[in-house]
């Protein structure tokens, strides 16, 4: 198939940014959508320019690098893919694809594609974490956690923090993302003691980092490649209210 | 507490948004029991009775001031958040997003700041009219405002019939987005009662502003 | 150059961590905070070491080339981690997971080394517990097994098929907790480029900048590399598109030793290469060999129309199908180890059987199941995969047979590490996938996990101390020392050759090529000729490399084409020691297999008697390798044959 690309080309941090047009031909309905951008950058190199710079790393969906905002839609027309996943099939011959950056004051962009995301790390360091030093761990079997929480607690720990729920989210709210991790400790008995601390300091965090709120447009939900329910959302507000009130 | 609304976390100013949401909706009924009396072919003797009965009592005035502020906080919260929303991506898509969301979900701001241009202009028609800073020739044997008079008036006008029911229609899908999105931010949240918390949403989004829209309709056309 | 000495401690084999730990040398907490440790890499032992070691009170430096911890290709293991807890009353224990943990290496693994690591396996999980790793349950609360191949009994932890993601973002929240108290401090975005050695002693590393190309210098009382296995040196591998060899190759090339790097391990069930433009293999999990029958056409007509596209694979009578796996291990059927599936299947293609538009595919059939169980039974256990594979390839598994193919997913060798994991270099550590310790010629599933945390968690915290434990005298250097100079000089006299060369092909071209030739003679099945014609090949690869390849940019920006050609620089100079070590190894065992030996029904025929060593070689100059021979002694273990029929 022949397509038309329009990409954001962005040199660096400091620069701005404008979109170029690429017309691609030939490409293999069974192409995944970075392969298609591969072999642009093949002919991008082979004719001495810049290749676009992308985030991708494992390709099967799982490591969360991959992030482009294509034809209006983070990891593009496909549900429940990352953009590594998504393939040219879900495309028509001589479509026009327009590929941008995640766009949120959190996440600039480094280069082209590439945007940095760091600010997802800053939010788990304040307190994503049970604060438990290696070796001193009791005997696994004395934790019984019953299967439904259990589950419920890997469906929000599922997520891979590509950060779609930000760029789906008309306001980059990171509300989906923080309540992921939130919820998953928040269903384990492991996760009861510094629960109050927890919300509230990666809440406070979010906030500072400069994500938007919630207006409950769902777009995350709808967006996440990893499906992650806005109940994480909705359970982060109760452990919120009851970490402030309580 | 803070002193200044800018200080309190996102999801403060979420739960604050819902509570008064919530609460404003109840006040939504009560009004909408006093503006059905207009049809009651009476001479507007149940609308003035009522209408006499919220100017006088001092519960209700208690309760005014409270409203009032609900309906100031409402507002402002829902400015702020959006500002700082807007703050969060200051460059903006080149492709408007694309992704799935419930209808109108996205314009709560846009369908909340008709509801308050409709609000001010209610305000001047009755409100202010009461508090006695905008005067008004109709009065009533008691001296106070006779705002039945005044609504028939207003009613008689077709174009303000008209968009008095664009309003409410806006209302309507602002209230079917609130309420349920009200609930989630309070954290309810519950497989087992989502669906039932989304119908009463959308039966109260319809049958409320319905009953409003009646109204006009009853002036425009019956009477 | 140092000796060969693996330092295992003395007494019997149960008591040898035990005892090692009663007598190791300790360093005190006030000497701690003046002891700077690097740890390059943030996979499953990367950030369990620099979680563990900040935690200790150590100053942590890590780094990573992705733009998070959270991104090391751990993340995509699916399976699970073994431990010998014996919950489901089985019969399993320390001893039985070290005797099949050794048995599945096809005795080619260090016996005090794999006898450690059992013995951990079951801290890990309850450390992985504590920090909240969701781990499935039984209805009562405890926690759920299952069994995985080359075992008897079920002892696999798992969540879902995410088990690698939930361990990896358990040692990656613990490395966060840390990096929040500031013992550790996190360079993500960062290369390392070569390691610097003062006066014999690993004492810090060149990293490069991804973002603005600046070399930095980094200074630490001891390097710890957990930079993972070298799988895509055959280009086309299921490792993650940047997983690459060059940490372990720089310190290779500085000295630490090489061992067995011909032992890799190829998946049996991978989505099938579909075109040349394919970057990245898809796994789809071992786990669907319990129910899916594999089979080829028994016609070679039938294999030629399903490859042309005129033949349905369900148009093919049942009596027309060959189940080559069940036809030939009887008793392990479809189950048999990786190695073993994956050069059956790769037999049947050779020999003309293939389908697919390549004719490199067999079928894995699902039908037969799902007529037994009942479609929603299979969507059930396999929902997930059956999903990803209908994603990828566009054909609904319930109704058409997967197809599949074996690929490269893991790899055994690596740097060798004496019991400490301190390479052949002094204070210079391996961890994780990047050595070549617990494994031997084939790992079992489910012990990758479990490697990488033991030798994070609970082993390096403990041997790197011993070491430390000497240097507490050593006051932290200045990076302005001449070795560290000298280093970054190589490493910036390196890049600029890289860019001055302005040929005319692609990084990613010569990786393919290199890839092509590694997978056609150093592959799933090795012979002499062809390790030899592989050796040829890849030398001059690499010598057009360095005179054509072509990377646009410049040094100090943001350039992948750098950082891959820097990669594939080091590939092409691995690649040749892997042929290197094939053809030194005449016998097969585990994931090596030589066809010259082999048994009449083609299976490995091992030779215990010249190659029951770890074969770890010592960089001498390009393409000049030094082999030292570890022999390995079974003390407890009676050596056998591996038999599956």
């Amino acid at each position: 198939m022949d397509l038309t690309l329009k990409i954001w080309r962005q040199k660096d941090s400091k620069s701005s940014g404008k979109f170029v047009i690429y017309p691609l031909k030939n490409i293999s309905p069974n192409c995944s959508f970075l392969e298609m951008l591969d072999i642009l950058n093949e002919e991008l190199i082979g004719r001495n320019e810049d290749p676009v710079v992308f985030d991708h790393d494992c390709r099967e969906g799982i490591c969360g690098m991959c992030s482009l905002y294509i034809n209006g839609r983070p990891h593009g027309p496909d549900d429940a893919v990352t953009a590594c996943q998504l393939h040219m099939r879900k495309f028509k011959d001589g479509d026009t694809i327009v590929i941008e950056p995640w766009r949120a004051r959190p996440f600039p962009v480094i280069k082209d594609l590439m945007v940095d995301r760091s600010a997802f790390d800053k939010i788990i360091q304040e307190g994503g974490y049970i604060s438990v030093n290696t070796g001193g761990a009791a005997e696994a079997n004395n934790i019984l956690v019953g299967k439904e929480n259990s589950e419920l607690s890997m469906d929000a720990a599922a997520c891979i923090g590509c950060g779609a729920c930000v760029a789906a989210c008309k306001n980059a709210s990171a509300m989906l993302f923080v309540s992921a991790k939130i919820s998953q400790f928040a269903l384990l008995p492991q996760g009861q003691i510094e629960a109050k601390q927890r919300v509230k300091k990666m809440v406070k965090k979010m906030d500072e980092l400069g994500f938007g709120n919630c207006t409950n447009t769902y777009a995350c939900e709808a967006e996440c490649p990893k499906l992650i329910s806005r109940s994480n959302i909705a359970r982060m507000n109760r452990e919120f209210m009851c970490a402030k009130v309580i | 507490m803070n002193s200044s609304f800018l200080q309190f976390s996102s999801i403060t100013k979420k739960i604050w948004m819902a509570f008064l949401g919530l609460f404003l909706m109840i006040f939504l009924v009560v009004h909408l029991g006093i503006n059905l009396c207009l049809l009651r072919d009476d001479g507007g003797a149940w609308f003035t009775a009522a209408a006499h009965f919220m100017g006088t009592n001092y519960i209700v005035k208690v309760f005014e001031i409270v409203l009032f502020a609900g309906f100031i906080l409402h507002i402002l919260l829902g400015i702020i958040l959006q500002v700082q929303n807007w703050m969060a991506r200051p460059v903006r898509y080149m492709v408007s997003n694309k992704t799935y969301t419930p209808f109108l979900s996205k314009y709560m701001i846009y369908t909340g700041g008709i509801v308050l241009i409709f609000l001010i202009t209610h305000f001047m028609n009755f409100y202010f009219i009461k508090l006695g800073w905008i005067s008004n020739p109709n009065i009533t044997p008691e001296g106070e405002p006779d705002f039945y008079i005044i609504a028939q008036q207003l009613f008689a006008m077709p174009l303000y019939s008209i968009l008095y029911i664009v309003l409410f229609i806006v209302l309507g899908f602002h209230l079917n987005q609130a309420f349920q999105a009200a609930w989630q931010t309070l954290g309810v949240n519950h497989p087992q009662y989502n669906t039932c918390i989304q119908r009463f949403g959308t039966f109260y989004a319809i049958v409320v502003p319905l009953g409003f829209i009646i109204i006009p309709i009853y002036f425009l056309l019956i009477r | 150059m140092a000796e060969l000495n693996s330092k295992i401690p003395k007494g019997p084999l149960t008591s040898k961590w035990t005892h090692y730990k009663d007598h190791q040398n300790l360093v005190n907490p006030s000497n701690k905070r003046k002891l700077d440790i690097i740890i390059v890499g943030t996979g499953l032992a990367g950030a369990a070491a620099a979680s563990s070691l900040g935690e200790m009170g150590f100053n942590v430096k890590i780094f990573c080339y992705q733009d998070s911890p959270r991104r090391a290709h751990s993340i995509a293991a699916q399976g699970g981690i073994n431990a010998a807890k014996n919950y489901p009353n089985d019969g399993d224990s320390i001893y039985r997971l070290f005797y099949d943990t050794i048995k599945g290496g096809d005795y080619r693994a260090r016996e005090a080394n794999v006898y450690r690591l059992a013995e951990v396996s079951n801290n890990i999980i309850d450390q992985c517990v504590a920090q909240g790793v969701p781990f499935a349950r039984e209805y009562g609360g405890s926690l759920e097994n299952r069994s995985f191949g080359g075992a008897q009994v079920s002892r696999t932890f798992f969540a879902r098929g995410q088990t690698g993601q939930q361990l990896l973002l358990g040692a990656y929240s613990a490395l966060s907790r840390q990096i929040k108290l500031g013992t550790v401090k996190l360079y993500e975005r960062h290369e390392m480029m070569d390691v610097v050695i003062v006066d014999g002693k690993a004492r810090g590393i060149i990293a490069r900048d991804l973002i603005t190309g600046k070399l930095e210098r980094h200074f630490g009382h001891a390097v710890i590399v957990a930079t993972g296995g070298y799988g895509n040196v055959f280009y086309l591998s299921t490792n993650a598109m940047g997983s690459n060899t060059s940490a372990i190759w720089q310190i290779f090339k500085k000295g630490a030793w090489f061992a067995n790097p011909c032992f890799t391990q190829i998946h049996p069930t991978c989505i099938p290469v579909h075109g040349d433009y394919q970057s990245k293999l898809t796994l789809m999990s071992e786990s669907l060999r319990n129910d899916g029958r594999i089979w080829v056409p028994k016609r070679k007509e039938d294999a030629a129309a399903h490859r042309s596209g005129k033949l349905k694979a369900n148009d093919i009578a049942e009596e027309n199908r060959d189940y080559f796996l069940e036809r030939r291990y009887p008793a392990f059927g479809n189950l048999v180890p990786r190695d073993v599936a994956s050069r059956a299947a790769k037999e049947r293609c050779d020999a003309g059987f293939g389908v697919g538009s390549t004719g490199l595919a067999v079928f894995l059939d699902f039908r037969e199941s799902i007529g037994r169980l009942g479609k929603n039974v299979i969507e059930e256990r396999y929902g997930n995969l059956f999903q990803m594979y209908e994603k990828i390839v566009d054909e609904n598994p319930y109704e058409n047979p997967m197809m599949i193919y074996p690929a490269v997913h893991y790899t055994m060798g690596g740097t060798w590490v004496d019991y400490e994991l301190q390479t052949s270099v002094t204070g210079l550590f391996a961890a994780g996938e990047a050595n070549f310790s617990d494994h031997g010629a084939n790992r079992l599933g489910a012990s990758a996990l479990m490697q990488g945390l033991a030798d994070g968690y609970f082993v390096l915290p403990y041997t790197i101390q011993n070491y430390l434990a000497g240097e507490i005298r050593v006051a932290r250097m200045s990076t302005d020392k001449a070795e560290f100079a000298e280093a970054e000089k190589a490493v910036k006299a390196r890049l600029e050759k890289l860019m001055t060369v302005k040929g005319s092909k692609s990084v990613d071209h010569f990786h393919k090529e290199l890839g092509k030739i590694m997978w056609e003679y150093v592959g799933m099945a090795r012979n002499e000729t062809g390790l030899k014609k592989a050796i040829e090949l890849i030398k001059k690869l690499r010598a057009e490399f360095w005179k054509d390849v072509k990377i646009p940019g410049t040094m100090q920006e943001l350039n992948v084409e750098l950082e891959k050609a820097n990669r594939v620089a080091d590939f092409l100079e691995l690649g040749e020691l892997l042929a290197y070590d094939a053809l030194n190894r005449n016998e097969s065992c585990g994931g090596h297999f030589r066809e010259e030996y082999q048994t009449e029904e083609g299976e490995c025929k091992r030779n215990d008697e010249d190659y029951k060593y770890v074969a770890a070689w010592e960089y001498v100059s390009e393409g000049q390798f030094k082999l030292h021979k570890e022999e390995l002694a079974y003390e407890e273990i009676e050596v056998k044959q591996r038999v599956y029929k």
